[in-house]
């Protein structure tokens, strides 16, 4: 519990700023506003306006923190009101297109370990899929997946995969690849079949690297949700929300979603993390 | 001089070449190699580095392959014995597998040899009894000593019962009490199991404290300089290393490394 300390300071000093921040970015609406009224305000009649504004340029934490309590826990979840329903819309998204993700990712990997063509052939165009803007790709795959009539779910899931499925084939191939020249010539003097060599040395050896690259990738997969909402006009999930909220200048509910958004990341990671702490330690690799 | 070992030859070189293709140009690791090893002999390849000494060892071990020159592993080509599981390896590290036990460890080259359940316990708890390590199996790798380690690497070779053991410089990385005692382990190990027994170290008293055949290897090309058949009896205790014999041999040792211009450099 030494750590939380520090953590605490941190937060402490990012919230002081973030204060400090939004009082100087909305000082200039109380301003003109008092100008357009033709009164005077003093800098204490300033303060607690800019902490307090309806569509402000930088909401202030408490505002960002009563949106938050009031559209998870002050809405029935089935209400579009709840960022509980549009979380759960983006999280599914997130979760099919990370299982699909991570599949091809691992499927890519073994392909390129164990033939040569693709080893010289798939990591480069892996690469390219990355350098191509998502937010450019991302309406092209709902148009065409809606044209041959798929709708909904899927489209979003292959535009998180796409996201998803890069640092699970890096990952992958890296672990694959670590058992050393030893290792591999001990296996060859057992005379073992490639088969072998992958399920009894090549698989959990790149265990620890699938771990940290599942953590990447879930992050990117809820990145690709929220992306893949955007194009399909607000309707659901929190891309959805993000979008409402810049189309009447709420600036409290974006930044309510964005911070929702965040936590689901946050959550997802940990949990990642804690099925790699327990898998680990029953593979006898953490001490 | 004797070339010929105990037994009938195990292993058998004649006129042995390797060759490593490499951009500065071939490497010549063996050059016209001859030798035989017998059934139950324990042989050292001694030698700096650059000998060809593992290069050797990989090549009875399929390993590596000649490029000229004749090989037989159990009248088999190296290759062949490879497949039929002809020998145990042991490398100078112990490459334990981190994510298994210790008796998992050894039970990796009885799985993928496909012995039954009850077979690889039985094979798993003797050969842990011959390393002295019983009560350890359920340990990870971790949890044991450098030493301790390289015993179970031991054991895992000698897990499926093959006839012949070639170890790479197995103790090179221990310190050098710990080696002492390795060394008299391995030998009472090799009384008991009577496994033929391929040895590369660089350690001079170590190779004329096992062995009962000394193989002197010298670099550029990589060749054998002379071959010496060990008078010491077969039970060592370790104050034999002080007696006239032994002092003798090492000379000799030494001699044959200098005669191959090992210590020019």
């Amino acid at each position: 519990m030494k750590s939380v300390l520090p953590i605490l300071t941190v937060v402490a000093v990012i919230v002081a700023l973030w204060y400090a921040a939004a009082v100087w970015m909305n000082a200039q609406w109380v301003y003109d506003q008092a100008a357009r009224a033709d009164t005077e305000v003093t800098l204490a009649e300033v303060i607690p306006q800019t902490l307090a504004q309806e569509r402000p340029v930088l909401p202030a934490p408490h505002q960002v923190a009563a949106e938050l309590w009031k559209s998870v826990v002050g809405q029935k979840v089935t209400s579009k009101r709840s960022l509980i329903y549009h979380g759960w819309i983006t999280l599914s998204a997130t979760l099919l297109g990370f299982a699909i993700g991570t599949g091809l990712g691992i499927l890519l990997a073994v392909g390129i370990i164990h033939n040569r063509a693709m080893d010289l052939s798939v990591m480069p165009w892996a690469i390219a899929s990355q350098t191509i803007p998502i937010l450019a790709i991302a309406p092209m795959i709902i148009v065409v997946m809606n044209s041959v009539g798929l709708s909904g779910l899927l489209p979003k899931a292959v535009i998180s995969a796409y996201l998803s499925f890069f640092p699970v084939v890096v990952g992958m191939v890296k672990g694959l690849r670590s058992p050393d020249a030893m290792q591999l010539d001990l296996l060859r003097t057992y005379n073992a079949s490639r088969g072998e060599t992958f399920w009894k040395l090549r698989l959990p050896a790149s265990m620890p690297y699938l771990f940290a690259s599942l953590k990447v990738g879930v992050a990117a997969s809820l990145v690709g949700a929220i992306v893949g909402e955007l194009p399909t006009g607000a309707v659901a999930g929190l891309g959805a929300r993000l979008l409402s909220g810049s189309y009447y200048g709420q600036t409290v509910q974006i930044w309510a979603a964005l911070f929702a958004a965040a936590i689901a990341a946050a959550a997802l990671v940990g949990i990642i993390g804690a099925i790699q702490r327990v898998t680990l330690r029953r593979m006898g690799m953490a001490r | 001089m004797r070339d010929q070992g105990a037994g009938s030859p195990v292993i058998e070189a004649r006129g042995l070449e390797l060759t490593f293709q490499t951009s500065d140009g071939p490497v010549h690791a063996l050059k016209n190699v001859n030798l035989l090893i017998g059934k139950g002999e324990f042989v050292s390849f001694i030698g700096p580095s650059g000998c060809g000494k593992t290069t050797f060892l990989r090549a009875i071990a399929a390993l590596e392959h000649p490029t000229a020159g004749v090989l037989t592993v159990n009248g088999m080509t190296p290759e062949e014995a490879r497949k039929s599981r002809a020998y145990g390896y042991v490398f100078q590290a112990a490459g334990l597998y981190p994510w298994r036990t210790i008796a998992g460890n050894i039970r990796l080259p009885l799985e993928i040899m496909g012995f039954s359940r009850d077979e690889q316990e039985r094979r798993v708890r003797d050969v842990l009894q011959l390393v002295d390590l019983e009560g350890f199996g359920k340990k990870y790798p971790w949890q044991l000593s450098g030493g301790m380690q390289q015993r179970a690497s031991i054991a895992r070779a000698l897990a499926f019962d093959a006839e012949i053991l070639l170890m790479d410089e197995p103790f090179g990385a221990l310190d050098e009490i710990v080696r002492d005692r390795l060394n008299e382990e391995l030998l009472k190990l090799w009384n008991r199991t009577g496994k033929t027994i391929g040895f590369v170290t660089h350690s001079i008293p170590e190779a004329v404290y096992l062995s009962t055949k000394i193989v002197v290897m010298s670099p550029r090309p990589g060749r054998i300089t002379d071959v010496i058949d060990s008078p010491l009896p077969k039970e060592r205790p370790l104050d034999i290393r002080d007696s006239r014999e032994f002092i003798e041999i090492a000379h000799r040792v030494r001699e044959g490394l200098r005669a191959g211009h090992s210590y020019d450099e």
